[in-house]
C-alpha cells in the first residue's frame, strides 16, 4: 500500500489541492494558511487538537464555509464552492460523526436520502422501493454488515455500523473524496476496528479519504500521509514510515508541554 | 479480523423476531387496536339505538371525516417536524372570507373558492416562512397566528355586516360548479334506487316520504378519502415522502446530504393550510353560513388524531393511515356517546384516556421499531 500511494504522489496530480487557505471570521483568524493536498486511493489523516482548525477545514473543502484566501483545485482545476451541494455534486462526499444518519428512518431510506431512486412515467413519479431495497442489502453486504431487513430502522444499528452506512452511502454515490470527520472518536474498539477496515476498502477503490482525527493510533493503522494542524497552520506533512507515533503527539500538541507529561503518563496517551 | 467472523458475531447479539411480532410493529398499530376497541364498545353499548344503521353510519363518518381531513395535513407537517396551532382559526378565517366574498361582495361562487384557497395556503406560506426565516418553535409562531388570525375573523364579520354569523351563501352557491364539489352529494341516484327497491331504510311520512333516509355520500366524505389516500401515497411512495421523514427526522442531516428541508417544510405549512380551507369550505356549504368562531379548537383535535395514528410529536415518524384510523376513532367516541346515552360531557374525559394510552402504547412500539432503549 504504501509503496502504490508513493507511486500515486510520483506520478499523478492531486485529486484535490487545497492552497494557503485562510479563513477568517471577523477578527478571529480560524485558518492561517493551511495546505494539503490528496491523490487518489489515499488516506490522508488530518491531526490536531481541539481548536486546531480541522473542523473549520473540512468545512472549507465541503463547500460549507467559503475560504477568506486561498486557491481550491479539484482534479487540476481551478474550482469554488457556493454551498454544500456544489462539493457534493462534484465528488467530495463529507460524513459527520453525528449527523450521518436520521435513526428514526429505515436503512434503505437513510441510504438513499437526497437521491431516491423514482420509477413512473410522466410527472408520475414514485420512489422505487424494490431497487432502493436491493441495492442497500447489496452494499451493506460489501461493507460486512448484515441487516435483518432494509427496513430496519437505522437507531437498532451501532454507531460504528452507522458510520459505516453512511461511509458506502458516499461511495455509492460517486464520491471521488471522503471527507470523513473524527469518525471513531464515539466509538468502542471493536466498532473503531470496524470503520478503520472500511476505510482501507474504500480507498482501495481509488477513492482519495481525509481522515480527520485527534487519535494517533487511529490515523496510524491506516493512513498514507500525516498533516498536522496547530492553531491554524500546517506544522508539516508525512508520510507513513517516516514518523513515529510520539512525534506526531508531540506535534499535535505543540511539542513541549506534552514531552513533559509523558513521562509520568508512561506513553499511555 | 475476518467479514465471516463480524457476521456471526452480530448475529449471535440480535435476536430472532417472528413474522407475527414484525407484522404487528408499525406505527399504524395503535390506531387499529384503538378503532376494534371503539367498534367493540360501541356495538355492546349502543347497537339497538341506530348508530350502526344507515342514517346513524353516515352521522359519525361525516364527523369523523371532518376531522381526517384537517388530521391528514396536521399528521404530514408533523412528522415534517412541526406544528400547526392556527388550523382553527384558519377553518374560522377561510368561512368568513367566502361569506363576505360571495355575500357582501357579490363575487361569483368559483371565483370566491379560488381566491379563499390562493389567500389561505400564501398564509399558510407566511407561516412557514416566519418559523424557517425566524429560526423560532413553529408552536411559537403558529399560536401567534391562531390570534391574529381569529382576531381578523372576528373583526371583518363585525366591519361588514356587524354580525359574527354571515347567512346567505347557500343561495348564492345555488348550481355553481365548484361549490357543488364541496357542498354536493354524491352516488344519489343509487341511494334513490336502493330505496325505491326496499334495500334500505326510506322516510315513512312528511314531506320526503318514500325517499332514502340518506340521500347520498357527502362530498367532505369523499374529500377526506382523496386527501387520506393521496397522503398515504405522497408519504411512503414518493421520494418528497422520503423528504418529508427525512425534514423531520433530524434537518441538518437531511440539509447535508441535500434535502430542501426548508421547502419541504414550507410546502407541508401551505398543504395543511390548504387541509383546513377544505374544511371550512365543505362545512360553509352544508351550513350556508360562516360563523367566526367556526373550527375553535380544531387544531388540538388534529393533533390528537394524528398523535392517536402513531406520530412522533418530535417529528420524523408516523403514518397518514394512523392519522385517519385517529380522526376515525375521535367521530365514533363523540357521536357514539350520545347514541349510547352517554352525559356529553363525559366525551372529553373518554378523549383524554383514549389520547393517554395511545401515546403509551404508541411510544412502546416506537422503542420495538427503532431500538431506542
Amino acid at each position: 500500500m504504501t509503496q502504490n500511494s508513493e507511486n500515486n504522489t510520483m506520478n499523478a496530480t492531486p485529486l484535490i489541492e487545497m492552497k494557503n487557505i485562510e479563513k477568517h471570521f471577523g477578527s478571529v483568524i480560524a485558518l492561517a494558511g493551511v495546505s494539503v493536498n490528496v491523490f487518489p486511493g489515499e488516506c490522508h489523516c488530518l491531526l490536531g487538537d481541539n481548536g486546531a482548525g480541522k473542523s473549520t477545514f473540512i468545512k472549507t473543502m465541503s463547500g460549507v464555509h467559503k475560504p477568506t484566501k486561498g486557491e481550491i483545485y479539484f482534479e487540476g482545476k481551478p474550482l469554488k464552492f457556493d454551498r454544500p451541494r456544489d462539493a457534493i455534486s462534484a465528488g467530495i462526499a463529507t460524513v459527520y460523526q453525528d449527523l450521518a444518519m436520521i435513526p428514526l428512518m429505515s436503512v434503505a431510506r437513510n441510504f438513499f436520502m437526497g437521491n431516491e431512486p423514482v420509477k413512473g412515467v410522466g410527472p408520475l413519479k414514485f420512489f422505487d422501493h424494490q431497487l432502493a431495497n436491493d441495492v442497500t442489502m447489496t452494499e451493506m453486504k460489501k461493507m460486512g454488515i448484515n441487516l435483518r431487513s432494509p427496513d430496519q430502522a437505522v437507531g437498532t444499528l451501532s454507531g460504528g455500523e452507522r458510520q459505516t452506512v453512511a461511509i458506502a452511502r458516499a461511495v455509492h454515490f460517486g464520491a471521488k473524496v471522503l471527507i470523513l470527520d473524527e469518525p471513531t472518536s464515539a466509538l468502542g474498539v471493536r466498532q473503531t476496528s470496524n470503520v478503520l477496515a472500511t476505510v482501507d476498502k474504500v480507498r482501495k477503490q481509488g477513492i482519495a479519504v481525509v481522515f480527520i482525527t485527534h487519535n494517533v493510533r487511529h490515523a496510524l493503522a491506516v493512513g498514507d500521509r500525516f498533516t498536522v494542524l496547530n492553531r491554524g497552520k500546517t506544522l508539516g506533512t508525512a508520510k507513513r514510515g517516516e514518523i513515529t507515533p510520539e512525534q506526531l503527539q508531540d506535534m499535535m500538541a505543540g511539542g513541549q508541554e506534552l514531552a513533559t507529561l509523558e513521562g509520568s503518563l508512561g506513553g499511555t496517551v | 479480523m475476518s467479514e465471516t467472523n463480524i457476521d456471526a458475531i452480530q448475529d449471535e447479539r440480535v435476536k430472532q423476531r417472528s413474522k407475527f411480532r414484525e407484522a404487528l410493529v408499525r406505527p399504524e398499530l395503535g390506531g387499529i387496536v384503538g378503532t376494534i376497541l371503539v367498534f367493540v364498545f360501541f356495538l355492546l353499548t349502543a347497537a339497538d339505538s341506530g348508530m350502526f344503521g344507515l342514517a346513524g353510519t353516515l352521522n359519525w363518518s361525516v364527523v369523523s371525516a371532518q376531522f381526517a381531513i384537517i388530521a391528514v395535513g396536521a399528521c404530514l407537517l408533523m412528522i415534517a417536524g412541526e406544528f400547526d396551532l392556527s388550523v382553527g382559526s384558519m377553518i374560522g378565517f377561510a368561512g368568513i372570507i367566502i361569506a363576505i366574498l360571495s355575500v357582501q361582495l357579490a363575487v361569483p361562487m368559483w371565483l370566491t373558492i379560488i381566491l379563499t384557497f390562493m389567500l389561505c395556503i400564501s398564509l399558510g406560506a407566511v407561516n412557514g416562512w416566519l418559523v424557517i426565516k425566524t429560526g423560532l418553535p413553529s408552536f411559537i409562531v403558529t399560536l401567534a397566528f391562531l390570534y391574529i388570525l381569529r382576531g381578523l375573523t372576528i373583526f371583518a364579520a363585525i366591519l361588514t355586516t356587524r354580525k359574527t354569523i354571515i347567512g346567505g351563501v347557500k343561495d348564492v352557491a345555488e348550481g355553481d360548479w365548484l361549490a357543488s364539489l364541496f357542498g354536493g352529494k354524491v352516488f344519489t341516484g343509487v341511494f334513490t334506487w336502493l330505496g325505491e327497491n326496499g334495500i334500505i331504510e326510506v322516510f315513512e311520512r312528511g314531506n320526503k316520504k318514500g325517499l332514502p333516509v340518506v340521500e347520498g355520500v357527502p362530498m367532505l366524505i369523499i374529500w377526506a378519502i382523496i386527501l387520506i389516500i393521496f397522503g398515504h401515497i405522497l408519504l411512503t411512495k414518493t421520494r418528497f415522502g422520503n423528504w418529508i421523514y427525512a425534514s423531520g427526522g433530524d434537518a441538518q442531516a437531511a440539509r447535508y446530504v441535500g434535502v430542501p428541508v426548508n421547502r419541504v417544510k414550507i410546502l407541508m405549512f401551505m398543504f395543511t393550510a390548504f387541509c383546513a380551507t377544505v374544511f371550512a369550505t365543505c362545512q360553509v356549504m352544508e351550513f350556508g353560513s360562516a360563523g367566526a368562531d367556526r373550527g375553535e379548537l380544531k387544531e388540538f383535535e388534529a393533533i390528537i388524531s394524528v398523535v392517536i395514528g402513531g406520530a412522533l410529536l418530535t417529528g420524523g415518524y408516523g403514518s397518514v393511515i394512523g392519522a385517519a384510523l385517529g380522526a376515525l376513532i375521535f367521530g365514533v367516541v363523540q357521536q357514539g356517546l350520545f347514541f349510547a346515552g352517554v352525559e356529553s360531557s363525559l366525551f372529553r374525559v373518554f378523549l383524554g384516556v383514549i389520547l393517554l394510552l395511545a401515546v403509551i402504547l404508541n411510544t412502546y412500539i416506537r422503542r420495538m421499531i427503532t431500538g431506542e432503549r
